[in-house]
């Protein structure tokens, strides 16, 4: 028998979401608020949000976020999968060593990341002639999310039975079909969690970004950033309500989406 | 097997933007403007001794603080239904997708001297407090980022934590607390030492939360190291240097919590 939690743990559980929640929920309240004080209530409007889609530095950085983060988590899937497979077909004593490597950017401080691919850039952009931009922003994304899918991607290579890509060479496959009839859709669920990974960690990043991306591009991280250094504007409020009502979709989606498929996986189990 | 070298064009990327930067950063830590070896570097650092003691102690409170709230949150979290679980760990969760700056922003409207806290203190006829710029905002700040990195991995050690081991301890007649102690804070240490560096990193390297809840008095090392990079100080071969440290540090911890924590899934297996 599981004993339930008494009701002095809930009350504690329930702190802590309060602790948790407070903050996003009193921004969520001021993004309504007419007047520009933090504190004080002065009536309902939706002027902030109005205005926030007229400000060109946040649409512009908004647009550029999404690109850098859909771009950097396709390439990275595509390179994590293919590094993930190459180290799984190794032997353990030659992977070792690119594995740990490939651990450094997660390991690593964001600012340490980011401090070191700004010192690369900067010194091979004055022999190149290449500035700081969205080349090199992608390029940092890229390296920091393509650890994220290999360690995503490996376990399920670990799990995959061997005998799988044998069988299927021995029935006539060359390996480039064994490769993308067999060990992809057995791997796929891997990928998925990695591309979401990497998708998330770009998305979130600001550190490496603001080392990376020069002054000419902006990711919203490094708007919103400038904008709690300057003058304090409602629209930050604004941009976290909507930030905060988009994810709260994207979770609630795949939240359902995950218990629907364990439903149908418990359903073909039972039969 | 010709699988192996589709790990090739990683293998290359690896070596042109993990391996080189580190090593330029390296090479900028043991060199000066001109160009020549010198340690300069380093024994300069003996200036900012007060800022690595202050990031260190800091981060290591707010760690301290983490394990204190959050242990005691995912061994409850363990023990409610399924469904409610599964709620409870995504409301969790659900912060942490948000910007991080968006939430330390927060806090500075709650914390500022004319910010909500003290209104509600004013209105219950309490004195006010003065929180914001002090290193004590800069711990709200960090606890708040980094909890549920902390929560989320004790969080999955301890579900995992095999039923039939609980049930022989009570079948052997330990009661609730000796369960507790014997059994499952053992077997939920790796959890606690992935939580640990996971909190402790991020908040020892940070220079947002500084900036934000901290004022410029209570400069950090993230501080530090952006200043030599992107601030008035520029000076990338200091930076590099106190970067060079940071990564010295960071791997030392890594490698006593591998340690550790690999001794942990050992104690699991077993």
């Amino acid at each position: 028998m599981k004993r339930r939690p008494r009701i002095g743990s809930r009350v504690f559980l329930g702190l802590i979401y309060l602790f948790l929640y407070a903050p996003i929920f009193i921004m969520i309240v001021f993004s309504f608020n007419s007047s520009k004080s933090r504190s004080v209530w002065s009536g309902f409007t939706f002027e902030w949000y109005a205005e926030l889609f007229q400000d060109s530095t946040i649409m512009s950085s908004v647009s550029t976020t999404i690109a850098v983060s859909v771009l950097a988590a396709l390439v990275a899937t595509v390179a994590g999968t293919f590094a993930a497979i190459g180290f799984y077909n190794m032997r353990r004593r030659t992977s070792s060593p690119f594995l740990a490597i490939n651990n450094i950017p997660v390991m690593n401080a964001d600012i340490v990341t980011g401090v070191s691919l700004c010192l690369l850039f900067v010194s091979l952009g004055s022999i190149l002639k290449y500035q700081l931009g969205f080349g090199t922003l992608l390029i940092a994304h890229i390296t920091f999310n393509i650890p994220y899918v290999i360690l995503s991607v490996l376990p399920k290579l670990r799990q995959m039975d061997k005998n799988l890509v044998d069988a299927a060479m021995d029935l006539g496959c060359t390996w480039f079909q064994a490769f993308y009839k067999v060990i992809i859709p057995e791997i796929m669920p891997g990928i998925i969690n990695g591309m979401m990974i990497a998708f998330t960690m770009s998305i979130d990043d600001f550190v490496i970004s603001y080392f990376t991306a020069g002054s000419k591009v902006q990711t919203l991280s490094m708007t919103i950033y400038a904008m709690t250094r300057k003058r304090i504007s409602p629209k930050i409020n604004a941009v976290s309500t909507l930030l905060f009502l988009f994810i709260l979709m994207l979770l609630v989606i795949i939240n359902v989406r995950q218990i629907r498929q364990e439903e149908r996986e418990k359903k073909l189990k039972s039969k | 097997m010709k699988l192996k070298y589709l790990s090739a064009p990683y293998i290359l990327w690896m070596t042109l933007f993990v391996v080189a930067p580190v090593v330029i950063v390296a090479v900028y830590a043991f060199s000066n403007a001109q160009g020549g070896f010198t340690f300069d570097n380093f024994s300069k650092m003996g200036d900012y001794v007060s800022v690595f003691s202050r990031s260190f102690l800091l981060a290591g409170i707010s760690t301290v603080i983490c394990i204190i709230i959050g242990y005691p949150i995912a061994y409850i979290l363990s023990k409610e239904r399924t469904y409610l679980q599964r709620i409870l760990i995504m409301l969790i969760m659900l912060p942490m997708w948000m910007n991080f700056l968006l939430r330390t922003y927060a806090w500075m409207s709650i914390l500022e001297n004319t910010g909500l806290l003290n209104r509600f203190l004013s209105l219950l006829g309490l004195p006010t407090v003065a929180i914001i710029n002090t290193p004590g905002a800069i711990v709200i700040g960090m606890v708040y980022n980094f909890l549920p990195f902390m929560i989320l991995p004790i969080y999955s050690v301890i579900v995992k934590i095999d039923r039939s081991l609980i049930e022989a301890a009570q079948d052997l007649g330990a009661g609730t607390v000796t369960v507790f102690r014997r059994v499952i804070f053992p077997l939920s240490l790796p959890g606690v030492f992935s939580g640990v560096t996971m909190v402790f990193v991020p908040a020892v390297s940070t220079f947002v939360i500084s900036q934000l809840l901290g004022g410029g008095a209570n400069m950090l090392l993230g501080d530090l190291i952006e200043m030599q990079f992107l601030g008035a100080a520029y000076n990338p071969h200091l930076g590099s240097a106190i970067a060079l440290v940071m990564m010295v540090i960071v791997m030392i911890c890594m490698w006593l919590m591998n340690k550790f924590g690999a001794g942990g899934e050992e104690a699991v297996m077993l």
